[in-house]
């Protein structure tokens, strides 16, 4: 790890204010992915901004027909939270999905969808689930907000809230994990609301998580695994690595669109 | 140069260190506590895991920093008044270690689990260690270490 200024501010104001000043500044959550990345010197920060401990964005809040979850909520707790499991058992599904026990206990919303894995769980869950993505300085729909592998909207000085999830009719969430790392090779998160049929894929694309309109138009009419059954991605903006190549996984986008249909 | 203080095993453990320092080399070289392992150094193995503030989490995964004014136990923690823990008693009974170097941190995941899910069943415990590696494939006694303590705790 190379050196770097650490510090822990003790509001979101006082991180907002260390966050602008700094020369080359790297907000921590978790640190579930900063870390090792720092450690194998793939990043060279100035300041460390310490937010993990911030209380003022660990929080989860059903409100009306949305469920609020601050930015610093850990994997664990959105997994075993009786709202979230009340009102969108995928999501906690989800998160109790994403890495292991331990990394779970550390990780959290806003490090995921900050991040921005192409690998990631979160990000499936906000475009499907039409999450509204809250930062200090404003409103981003999670439809604007993944810009691409490990991009999003935010702007360098802006630290992101909370994450609001409207409740679904319908959902589910079925990932092919890569059996070492237990990454998404192919996540699928389907969904039913106000906002209509969305179909999100994680792991799979070159640029990030993706929606298969072709998929939501077909479940939009028969909302049945039948009617994604016949519907293939192309390959061509998909990932192909030493895991799988880039035709397997949009062999496996339908297979777990499938199955999560199955399982809404 | 950053000033941490926390409790470890319920003494107080203040230093100076680097910032970059992670927790478990501040834990194995500053205070001198060699139980708790690095394995693999990239957050797979679980070697490393230790409670903080009563979570179970992979040590080799944080900034000394995060734990500043936190309640650390580690696998030296767990025995009280000379007397073994449960799950290390469990451990011993199964023969749930072959060449001991995963032992700790499968420990402390397994007291962290017991907390969590106080009732288990061998599939629960199974999907439980997913992360923590044992490189001589040594799970069968493990998973049964854990049954065998669950139920003795319970």
């Amino acid at each position: 790890m190379y050196q770097f200024n650490y510090v822990r501010p003790t509001s979101l104001a006082d991180a907002q204010a260390l966050l602008a000043k700094a020369d080359d500044p790297k907000l921590l959550a978790g640190g579930q992915t900063l870390i090792p990345t720092l450690k194998q010197r793939l990043a060279m920060p100035s300041d460390v901004i310490d937010i993990g401990s911030l209380k003022e964005l660990a929080f989860i809040r059903a409100e009306g027909n949305a469920i609020m979850i601050g930015a610093g909520t850990r994997h664990y707790d959105v997994a075993g939270n009786a709202d979230v499991k009340k009102h969108n058992p995928a999501l906690a599904y989800l998160a109790g999905m994403i890495g292991d026990p331990a990394v779970r206990h550390m990780g959290t919303l806003g490090g995921s969808i900050a991040n921005n894995d192409p690998a990631a769980d979160y990000p499936a869950a906000c475009i499907a689930l039409d999450a509204k993505i809250h930062t200090t300085k404003r409103l981003i729909e999670a439809d604007e907000y993944f810009k691409g592998m490990f991009e999003t909207a935010l702007q360098p000085d802006e630290i992101i809230r909370e994450v609001t999830f409207p409740h679904p009719e319908k959902a589910a969430y079925e990932k092919f994990r890569n059996p070492a790392s237990r990454y998404a090779m192919v996540g699928v998160f389907v969904s039913k609301g106000p906002w209509g049929v969305r179909v999100a894929v994680t792991g799979a694309g070159q640029n990030g998580v993706f929606r298969v309109k072709a998929m939501e138009e077909a479940l939009a009419k028969n909302w049945s695994p039948d009617s994604v059954a016949s519907i293939k991605v192309p390959s061509t903006d998909l990932l192909s690595d030493l895991h799988g190549s880039a035709d397997y996984r949009a062999h496996l986008i339908t297979v777990m669109a499938k199955r999560a249909v199955a399982a809404s | 140069m950053t000033v941490v203080s926390m409790t470890v095993n319920g003494k107080p453990a203040k230093a100076d260190v680097e910032a970059r320092t992670l927790l478990v080399n501040f834990i194995r070289e500053e205070l001198g506590l060699t139980g708790t392992h690095v394995g693999c150094d990239t957050s797979q193995c679980g070697a490393c895991v230790i409670l903080v503030d009563g979570r179970a989490v992979k040590s080799c995964a944080m900034l000394v920093g995060q734990a500043e004014g936190a309640d650390i136990v580690t696998v030296e923690g767990l025995a009280k008044n000379g007397e073994l823990h449960p799950v290390q008693k469990a451990f011993r009974e199964h023969h749930g270690l072959q060449c001991g170097f995963c032992t700790p941190g499968m420990m402390m995941t397994a007291v962290d689990l017991i907390r969590r899910k106080p009732q288990l069943d061998e599939q629960t415990v199974r999907e439980e260690l997913e992360g923590n590696l044992c490189r001589c494939t040594g799970y069968h006694n493990i998973v049964k270490a854990i049954l065998a303590a669950s139920e003795d705790m319970r």
